[in-house]
């Protein structure tokens, strides 16, 4: 009896060191990655490899602009149908499929089909505009996911408050709604950022690979929308794949890795900020 | 016209915009679905089924396009994650969810969300550099399904933990006081109670996982290795389905370039598999009253 009670605490004293030693260890992995990163980054960084990655800095930028500008819109618009408008039913269930479906489809697979749709059917070619519109589709279901949460997190009695005082539905989700859940739609936003610049194999094949600066300021080079080039996350693979050069590769980790903390600080504090309403 | 048509018409326009822009995402879906499809289906009856699916060489310029041996190492690669992906996640969301002083998971939580924003890139190229010359001091050559495997396990770790927390933290706590009741330790109760309640949960968390391991590319095409065989050993360089159309996509043309995206519709239908699965388990959670 003595002996099976003390098999049993062994047991659990087991048990719960296991627990222990895998959060350990999750934790652990990420501070050895980034650690890994930043202290064999830094002695690689200098100012002629800092100017040398501005194109590929530029070219990240113009891809963010391009692929926020369409998809702030459509996450907004469609996180408000499916919160404030729709009805339970099919068409609802089909677009939740939908958004469901697109998060889960891999970033090369995005890729393929930009470079069917964008580059070859619609003659974009290899260009910030196909690689942009790509990164469009494939960041939206986040952008639709994290709207609809700061959506849903303002209370009933706010729209109903707004109504009751006569103002339309539109108005109140202009007025009322929307302003109460800006925290969310920013944190959203700052999310998707953090996607476009970490991604590689969904541009590759869309935006291309050449090493130089897409925008232009020239109207008539329709500011560079439609010449090719290389993100920095693309410039870091081809470095690396190609072994063109290691110490390259390590500074450039070690950019990206402080793009990462940067954004993930950013949407953490913001989201920290978000107001509770109760 | 007076103010009150204007308002109702400003209201109508409103709504169909909202309608159409949340369709959007239904029309993308169709189009990757029917794009991907038109263009890659084709190839596999040109080559022929069989000898697509189940041919072992992959030779473009001979015009023999088999693609078993990828098939076979993207499997073998998320299964390999599962088995360093699956336990310590789910070990860590028990932890985070049941186990730290609410101040330490506090402190864990984010830094698993951060592993969540690292570029895939930047995974693969840790991997390069740390795990891949470690393996070689073992056996091969260091780029291998090992080294894939691992840190796919580690870029899993995210997802799983996250979900799998969600769900153990939405276990009733009247579950667990009917077992202190019983006389069972905090900890039996969560391995015996809280696990099992939340199985749905944590199978979903497994199937999402899974999906983004057997899709990623980059990450595995910096530490796999390139070499079209069936694996036979953990420490094999392989290809796989994703490292396939990465490699060879930049300069293919005619048969070869469709055969490259038949290959993403052998994909694209292994991760549907996947998400059907997915769907099922979705369907059949429990529920907690």
């Amino acid at each position: 009896m003595k002996s099976a009670k003390a098999k049993r605490r062994w047991k659990d004293r087991g048990l719960s060191g296991i627990v222990w030693l895998s959060g350990g260890i999750s934790a652990a992995i990420l501070l050895v990655i980034i650690g890994y990163i930043i202290i064999s980054g830094i002695p690689h960084l200098s100012v002629s490899f800092l100017q040398g990655i501005l194109p590929m800095v530029a070219n990240t930028l113009f891809i963010i602009f391009i692929s926020l500008l369409l998809c702030i819109p459509l996450g907004i618009f469609t996180a408000i149908y499916l919160n404030e408008y729709a009805k339970p039913g099919r068409m609802v269930r089909t677009i939740r499929f939908a958004v469901d479906c697109l998060a889960g489809i891999p970033s090369i697979i995005f890729g393929l089909f930009g470079m069917l749709l964008f580059n070859k059917f619609l003659g974009f070619s290899y260009s910030m505009l196909s690689g942009g519109l790509t990164l469009t589709i494939m960041i939206l279901p986040t952008m639709i996911r994290t709207v609809e949460e700061a959506l849903k997190s303002v209370p009933q009695s706010f729209r109903e408050a707004s109504l009751a005082l006569g103002a339309t539905k539109l108005r109140t989700i202009r007025k009322t709604v929307l302003p109460s859940c800006l925290t969310g739609i920013t944190t959203g936003i700052i999310l998707a950022i953090g996607r476009i610049v970490g991604e590689t194999a969904a541009l590759i094949f869309t935006a291309g690979t050449v090493n130089g600066m897409a925008f232009s300021t020239s109207v008539s080079d329709q500011f560079g929308l439609l010449e090719s080039g290389r993100t920095l996350a693309v410039h870091m693979y081809l470095i690396a794949k190609e072994s063109v050069s290691m110490d390259e590769a390590y500074a450039t980790a070690l950019v990206l890795i402080v793009i990462t903390l940067v954004i993930n600080g950013a949407a953490g504090l913001i989201s920290k900020r978000q107001k509770k309403f109760d | 016209m007076n103010s009150r048509t204007l308002q109702r018409i400003s209201a109508e326009t409103a709504k169909w915009i909202f309608r159409a822009a949340s369709i959007f995402s239904v029309l993308a879906l169709l189009l990757i679905t029917v794009f991907l499809i038109a263009y890659g289906a084709p190839a596999i009856f040109e080559i022929g089924p069989k000898e697509f699916l189940l041919g072992t060489q992959w030779q473009p310029n001979a015009k023999i396009f088999g693609i078993l041996p990828m098939i076979l190492a993207s499997i073998y690669i998320t299964l390999g994650a599962a088995l360093i992906g699956f336990p310590l996640g789910l070990l860590t969301a028990v932890f985070l969810a049941e186990v730290a002083p609410p101040r330490l998971a506090n402190l864990v939580r984010p830094l698993i969300k951060l592993l969540a924003g690292i570029p895939s890139v930047v995974c693969g190229f840790f991997g390069l550099m740390v795990l891949v010359p470690r393996i070689m001091d073992i056996q091969g050559a260091g780029n291998s399904m090992l080294a894939a495997m691992i840190i796919l396990g580690i870029m899993i770790l995210p997802t799983v933990v996250s979900i799998s927390e969600t769900a153990l933290r939405a276990v009733p706590s009247s579950y667990k006081e009917a077992s202190y009741a019983l006389g069972e330790s905090r900890i039996s109760t969560i391995f015996r109670v809280t696990i099992p309640a939340a199985k749905s949960g944590i199978l979903t968390s497994f199937a999402l996982g899974a999906g983004r391991a057997i899709g990623e590319a980059t990450a595995v095409a910096l530490v796999a290795g390139n070499k079209v065989q069936i694996p036979s050993s953990i420490f094999d360089s392989v290809r796989t389905l994703t490292t396939n159309c990465v490699f060879e996509m930049g300069y293919a043309s005619g048969l070869h370039q469709r055969a490259l995206f038949a290959t993403a519709v052998i994909l694209f239908i292994l991760i549907i598999l996947i998400n059907i699965a997915l769907s099922v388990l979705g369907n059949k959670e429990e529920k907690h009253e």
